[in-house]
């Protein structure tokens, strides 16, 4: 049992990861990934839908016909994700002011439909709130490193005003790490994260053969000794 | 028949997608229904306080029901005006400029004299880390407006100093403060025309 909930959190977190593994979610990816404190923002707003859209995907699974589950899904994320909206909107409206701009990108996040299909619609409640929760996790842990290469390349800062995302207690967080630094404009539009996501795609695939290599050697080692 | 069963037969997709459809726009239609008053409460929370950002000082009117609205080169111009002692003291309306990437929206109060009291940017699709230092929160450059007229600088100055103006432009935007001086600039010839109206000095013409 423990087996299965490490397995499902190592996929979330690396191995199947939503950005550098799945490659979904790249459109509020490279979007919102012009600061960390955007990319943290974002991924914490994702995470706390795919928690509830993987948990209520999950438990309707039984009366879904295949056929027709696409549809059905989608209607169910998005009316999750506009109640959250008007939630948000009502009753933290400060949140909302910072939040807000993000939960909008999330409808049309295929992240949350992908681990619905893939994942919410074979397994029990507890196994896809888990899912969700890592999936999650490793989504913001990508989001916010994307975002913080960018931030250093593009404006020399990190977590610039984290305290508006976070409260005044996080304005710890904002670092300048070049100071009077001119800005690297290409960093901060589009295609500076378009060069950001290939380049950390790269490093995760030397890392994972790296990895791999090693396995091998030692289990050759095992055998031969 | 048991559920698996039921699962393949048309009719039973058929209900289903209907019944979703119907259950989530129930559900919405009850949280619209739920939210709807404190939503409202909220933005007018909102634009109360956008709107006292920039009419600093006491006034003793109730901002959001004191409107007048007139037309403008932009279209109709919704003006806010705060009253002491049923005089109006000043105006705040909004002015749209043209950045680097859309509309920038921006508020702006002035004083009876004609002074601005200050500009607020509400909505802009600037590039971040950039253009938006024309936000308060980012830069302290919305606040070089507070204080100037028409007469000061007088009306060529009122460009970005690579226009040859007093103002500051950003590394690397010069677009997008461009566009609020000439919005701000917009908004106070604005108020110079319809100065009558916009201080209810009428005379009960109109």
């Amino acid at each position: 049992m423990n087996e299965k909930y490490a397995r499902i959190t190592r996929d979330g977190l690396w191995n199947n990861n939503v950005v550098f593994a799945q490659m979904l979610a790249l459109c509020p990816t490279l979007a919102v990934t012009s600061s960390a404190t955007n990319g943290l923002g974002m991924g914490l707003a994702t995470t706390a839908v795919l928690v509830v859209s993987n948990m209520l995907i999950s438990s309707v699974r039984e009366f879904v016909s295949a056929e027709v589950r696409i549809p059905v899904y989608i209607v169910l994320i998005a009316t999750l994700v506009t109640l959250l909206d008007m939630a948000l909107n009502a009753w933290v409206h400060e949140l909302y002011k910072v939040l807000g701009l993000f939960i909008a990108l999330i409808v049309v996040n295929c992240a949350i439909l992908g681990r619905a299909e893939s994942f919410a619609s074979k397994n029990g409640v507890a196994d896809s709130a888990l899912d969700g929760l890592m999936m999650g996790l490793g989504f913001t842990a990508s989001l916010v490193l994307i975002g913080g290469v960018r931030e250093i390349f593009g404006s020399g800062t990190l977590f610039a005003n984290a305290h508006l995302l976070l409260g005044p207690a996080f304005a710890f967080l904002e670092t300048t790490i070049v100071p009077d630094y001119k800005g690297f404009l290409l960093m901060i539009l589009p295609p500076g994260g378009f060069m950001v996501v290939g380049l950390l795609l790269a490093a995760k695939r030397v890392i994972d053969q790296r990895q791999a290599e090693r396995a091998d050697t030692a289990a050759a080692g095992a055998e031969t000794s | 028949m048991s559920l698996e069963q039921l699962r393949g037969k048309l009719f039973y997709q058929g209900l289903l997608l209907g019944g979703v459809a119907l259950i989530t726009s129930a559900a919405l239609a009850f949280a619209s229904r739920a939210t709807e008053a404190d939503i409202k409460a909220a933005e007018a929370a909102d634009l109360k306080q956008s709107l006292s950002q920039v009419l600093p000082g006491e006034y003793d009117n109730d901002l959001l029901n004191d409107t007048v609205t007139l037309t403008s080169e932009q279209g109709e111009m919704l003006v806010y005006r705060a009253r002491r002692a049923g005089k109006v003291e000043a105006v705040v309306y909004r002015v749209v400029g043209s950045g680097y990437a859309g509309a920038i929206v921006c508020v702006m109060g002035v004083s009876r004299e004609g002074k601005v009291l200050g500009v607020r940017v509400i909505k802009h699709t600037e590039t971040p880390g950039l253009g938006d230092k024309i936000e308060p929160a980012k830069g302290n450059w919305i606040h070089s407006f507070e204080g100037k007229w028409l007469g000061e600088p007088v009306a060529e100055k009122w460009a970005v100093k690579k226009d040859g103006g007093v103002f500051d432009q950003f590394a690397g935007a010069t677009i997008t403060p461009r566009g609020v001086v000439k919005a701000v600039k917009g908004g106070l010839v604005f108020f110079e025309k319809e100065r009558a109206q916009l201080l209810d000095e009428t005379g009960g013409k109109s």
